[in-house]
């Protein structure tokens, strides 16, 4: 077996060392109607590398990829153009093979990448810190609900209609278990997010209200106003990004007066990946510090004075903790941050503002061409790169039938929401950079054969 | 910027006087020191062309347009690729040599994975893509799925958990669940000394009160004081089994079996699944629970601290209540993948949603080509040598380091010592550190609690013998030394990047984002 170094000779010899017959008698303790007697059933023997890059080249083909066809899929999940470059330095065995850097005198190069993801994050987010990164933008929206509740001591969380349902769900799951209280209501089709029930929803008790920024019909809301209600009412404002790219064209959360901010990571370096790994980022004021969940990298210096950087405020963390920590998180999403990172400094703030604003024009350039289509209604007054359309017809069908054509024309409110029958005729519709002209023709012609 | 020389280096970074000959540029030869990127980058400098966009922002988004570009600098492409290929040069990894990091399974990434988990058909895929566009991805979930099911002898697996603590919370909140289901509150989860952090931790979020379980003499849960402790206020255990001090625990069956009579449920940290898959199913054990570390057993990378991925397998009495999306074995054998649409009819009594999405679907992939790879014997195989590898360590270097459990029979993937016998003064952490300069990457230290000074040795199967040697011979003249009172062993490592850390200065005025620029 190519994996595995040992020869026969040098188990012979080691065994040998040991002072044991067989590597049978090694496992003496485990009790013998335990012990399988036989190979696990159905599996096949080893296979050459050839043979499994086959088999699963045979899976990966019937699979529908993103590049094949016009695409205008998001909700959560966004295509844009990785450099090749950044895949290529995140295969990089130092990044690749090593470990939670425990050890920093051998590990700063993941140190100091963490320390300058770091404070990229909170720049791209307006926060005065950000951690080095969590599971993914649902699980780090959870701990922003939770670290709330610890930082006001209250525990009932105002969640906005717009709010990822996926999240909500997750969110909801959390609460059942720790007797948080939510509230939260389906959204409604209007062009504008309702920003005054979410301050109505706002009370003496209430810890946190979390807004998605832009929301998930591509409807940025208007944090500010939102930020002084909570404020007024002694609640935090944590505010959600799931695509950190239109942060290059509107206004950081942390600028309007959001005390938290998390996100979803994967639309800069990462790719679609089914939906994992990605990474959750947090950022959030100074002075919440300890109450963060997740790892935090710092700068200090070594016994010569030179800089380096460390893990730092563990004390926060379970494995110091145990049953007190601010989260059972452990591990973080070390090379998702990585290729976060690198796209980021390919970009630059200057180029992270041209991708937004080009995936935007193609946004425009994708409503202005849908809206000329018979029966489609296009909802929102705002959006960046994500907009609601409204069908006469149920969207889930208009997807399937696209896809029968091959077009991946965006994601049906009723597959999101599939209790709430008054949203059943919306379809989200997304773009970036990678969208064509020829994509959006295709679309558009597609779905006037489809509603015709 | 003032203060960066050409070559990126500045004056804090440190220079290399301290090892004898200094140089201009602070770097010594394949020794490269490298500045922030925020001291690096410009502005106004890109390494991605993107076209100008053609119109002005929709009337509507006037009002939320931000007033400048983020401050964040950038590189060019050239001197990005070289900036993160020096940065990853002062990191040690599995790709340079033995990583023995107990409990944390550095094996080999097989690179087959990495083409693997690339091909556009995986990579280049939608979460949210109709199922028509999708099927290739759910086999490969439902084909994984069925795999660790047939290695763990379970009923059910919960695929989306991101991670081992995920997975942990998945299966403690499956037991609540449960419990809640028979109307029952039960309060107390019982965890033993030398569990890992994160299970506590876990309970815990879910509401459980923790209480102790003592280890006995040899290094095993203590069954009589764990019997005595049973009663109707008990929701469970939760157990590392092979435990976090090397050792299987040979009661296992009889545990599960109390607990269960006593009405609780059994949770198994599977973080050490490496020492037994291929020989030993947790479902033939009692197991209800247990997650699987797919960056440790299947080989899938720890990228410097994740992702990780932490499917969760579940008996037949906590399948039920899986999160969703769900994957359970059918009547005839075949699994089945349910999401929210079909959760009515398929699975009612699950306990909700614990991250968007399917879970961490570019581990998934990479960890059924190592599945495939091996094969069923190859497998096996994989327990086999790594059991041996740690017993090797064990007994090449009990005469040197004391083994507190070395009397206690063989050990499973992971060989423990202490540092009692060392010189007056001297610990775990130089002799660590000493392996630093030895060129090698340090076991766990201080770890598990149960022993002083604990250093926690994990070969695994995909080190050579050749391989184990030199560690082997390193670890024997670290002890020497160290039993010596070697004072230069004190202040080690001399040869790394960097000396010893000042952890406490970085904790107490916390330096957590540059701020290079507003300070002037």
């Amino acid at each position: 077996m190519r994996y595995l170094p040992l020869t026969p000779t040098d188990r012979a010899e080691m065994l040998g060392v040991i002072g044991a017959a067989t590597v049978d008698d090694l496992f003496v303790d485990v009790p013998a109607e335990a012990r399988l007697s036989g190979p696990i059933a159905g599996l096949p023997m080893h296979a050459s590398e050839m043979a499994v890059e086959r088999h699963m080249a045979a899976l990966a083909g019937k699979n529908l990829a993103a590049g094949q066809v016009p695409f205008f899929l998001g909700a959560g999940a966004y295509r844009h153009h990785v450099p090749a470059s950044v895949d290529h330095l995140i295969q990089r065995g130092e990044f690749l093979t090593a470990y939670t850097p425990y050890q920093p005198e051998i590990a700063q190069g993941t140190l100091q990448m963490l320390f300058e993801f770091q404070t990229q994050v909170a720049r791209l987010l307006g926060t005065d810190i950000a951690n080095a990164s969590m599971y993914d933008g649902s699980t780090a929206c959870w701990e922003a609900v939770a670290m709330a509740g610890r930082v006001t001591k209250r525990s009932r969380a105002v969640l906005c209609s717009g709010l990822h349902p996926h999240y909500v769900s997750t969110i909801r799951t959390m609460a059942k278990f720790t007797g948080d209280s939510i509230e939260w209501a389906a959204p409604a089709l209007s062009a504008d997010p309702d920003t005054a029930g979410v301050i109505a929803a706002i009370d003496d008790a209430t810890s946190c209200v979390v807004v998605q920024y832009p929301d998930i019909l591509g409807r940025p809301t208007d944090l500010a106003a939102i930020a002084e209600a909570a404020h007024a009412k002694g609640a935090l404002l944590v505010a959600v990004v799931t695509e950190p790219v239109a942060l290059g064209l509107i206004e950081a959360p942390g600028k309007l007066g959001a005390d938290i901010v998390v996100g979803e990571g994967q639309s800069i370096g990462v790719g679609l990946q089914f939906g994992g790994p990605y990474l959750g980022l947090f950022g959030c004021s100074e002075k919440y510090v300890r109450q963060m969940p997740g790892r935090l990298c710092g700068e200090t210096v070594d016994a010569e004075g030179k800089r380096g950087f460390v893990l730092t405020l563990s004390t926060r963390e379970q494995h110091i903790r145990r049953e007190k920590a601010t989260s059972n998180i452990c591990t973080n999403a070390g090379l998702c941050a990585l290729a976060f990172s690198i796209h980021m400094t390919l970009l630059g703030g200057t180029g992270l503002g041209k991708l937004a604003r080009l995936s935007h024009a193609r946004a425009q350039q994708t409503a202005a061409r849908l809206s000329k289509v018979p029966g489609l209604s296009v909802l929102n007054n705002a959006y960046v790169n994500e907009f609601t359309v409204v069908l006469p017809v149920d969207a889930r069908e208009v997807v399937r039938k696209l896809a029968d054509e091959f077009i991946l024309g965006g994601v049906s409110l009723g597959r999101l929401y599939p209790d709430v029958p008054g949203l059943a005729g919306a379809l989200l519709v997304c773009t970036s950079e990678m969208t064509t002209d020829a994509d959006i023709d295709a679309l558009g012609a597609a779905l006037e054969g489809v509603l015709a | 910027m003032s203060g960066v020389n050409a070559s990126g280096w500045r004056p804090e970074m440190g220079s290399a006087e301290a090892q004898g000959q200094a140089t201009a540029s602070g770097d010594r030869a394949l020794m490269l020191e490298e500045a922030l990127i925020f001291e690096l980058g410009r502005p106004d400098t890109y390494g991605v062309d993107i076209d100008e966009a053609d119109a002005e922002p929709i009337a509507g988004l006037a009002k939320f347009l931000r007033a400048e570009v983020p401050a964040l600098p950038g590189l060019s492409e050239p001197e990005t690729v070289r900036h993160y290929t020096r940065l990853s040069r002062q990191n040690y990894a599995i790709d340079l040599g033995p990583f023995p990091l107990g409990s944390c399974t550095m094996k080999h990434n097989p690179r087959l994975n990495e083409k693997v988990a690339r091909m556009g058909g995986f990579a280049d895929l939608h979460p949210l893509a109709p199922q028509q566009a999708a099927r290739g991805a759910f086999e490969v979930i439902n084909e994984l799925a069925h795999w660790l099911i047939e290695l763990t002898g379970m009923h059910g697996v919960a695929m989306t958990p991101k991670a081992g603590a995920h997975g942990e919370l998945c299966g403690v909140l499956c037991i609540k669940a449960a419990l809640q289901a028979r109307g029952e509150d039960r309060k107390v989860m019982l965890v033993p000394e030398s569990a890992h952090g994160t299970n506590p931790a876990t309970a815990a979020f879910a509401g459980f009160t923790i209480e102790n379980i003592p280890a006995t003499a040899e290094g095993r849960v203590d069954l009589a004081a764990l019997r005595a402790r049973l009663g109707p206020d008990v929701a469970g255990v939760m157990i590392t089994n092979p435990n976090t001090c090397g050792l299987f625990e040979r009661d296992m069956k009889v545990i599960s079996d109390a607990v269960h009579a006593a009405g609780g449920y059994v949770y198994c940290d599977g973080a050490n699944f490496n020492a037994i898959v291929g020989k030993v199913r947790p479902g033939d054990l009692g197991i209800d629970a247990m997650h699987i570390n797919l960056h440790k057993t299947f080989s899938t990378p720890h990228g410097g601290g994740g992702p990780g991925s932490g499917p969760v397998v579940l008996s037949e009495a906590l399948s039920p209540f899986g999160p969703l999306p769900f994957t359970s074995r059918q009547a005839d054998g075949s699994v089945l993948l349910v999401e929210e649409e079909d959760a009515a009819q398929q699975h009612p009594h699950s306990f909700g949603r614990m991250a968007a999405f399917h879970g961490q679907m570019g581990m998934f992939t990479r960890a059924l080509a190592y599945i495939l790879s091996h094969g069923a014997d190859g497998l096996a195989r994989v327990a086999e040598d790594a059991v041996l590898n740690a017993n090797y360590v064990l007994r090449s270097l009990e005469g040197h380091l004391e083994a507190p459990f070395g009397d206690s029979g063989p050990c499973m993937h992971e060989a423990l010592f202490s540092d009692s016998g060392l010189a007056d003064g001297f610990t775990t952490l130089d002799i660590a550190k000493g392996l630093i300069d030895e060129g090698f990457h340090p076991m766990t230290v201080y770890f598990p609690l149960v022993v002083h000074g604990a250093m926690l040795v994990e070969p695994t199967e995909t080190e050579s013998k050749a391989g184990l040697d030199r560690f082997i011979g390193s670890l024997q003249s670290l002890a020497t030394r160290a039993k010596a009172g070697d004072d230069s062993l004190k202040s080690a490592p001399h040869f790394a990047p960097r000396r010893r850390l000042d952890e406490t200065q970085a904790a107490r005025k916390p330096v957590l984002v540059w701020k290079g620029d507003s300070q002037g």
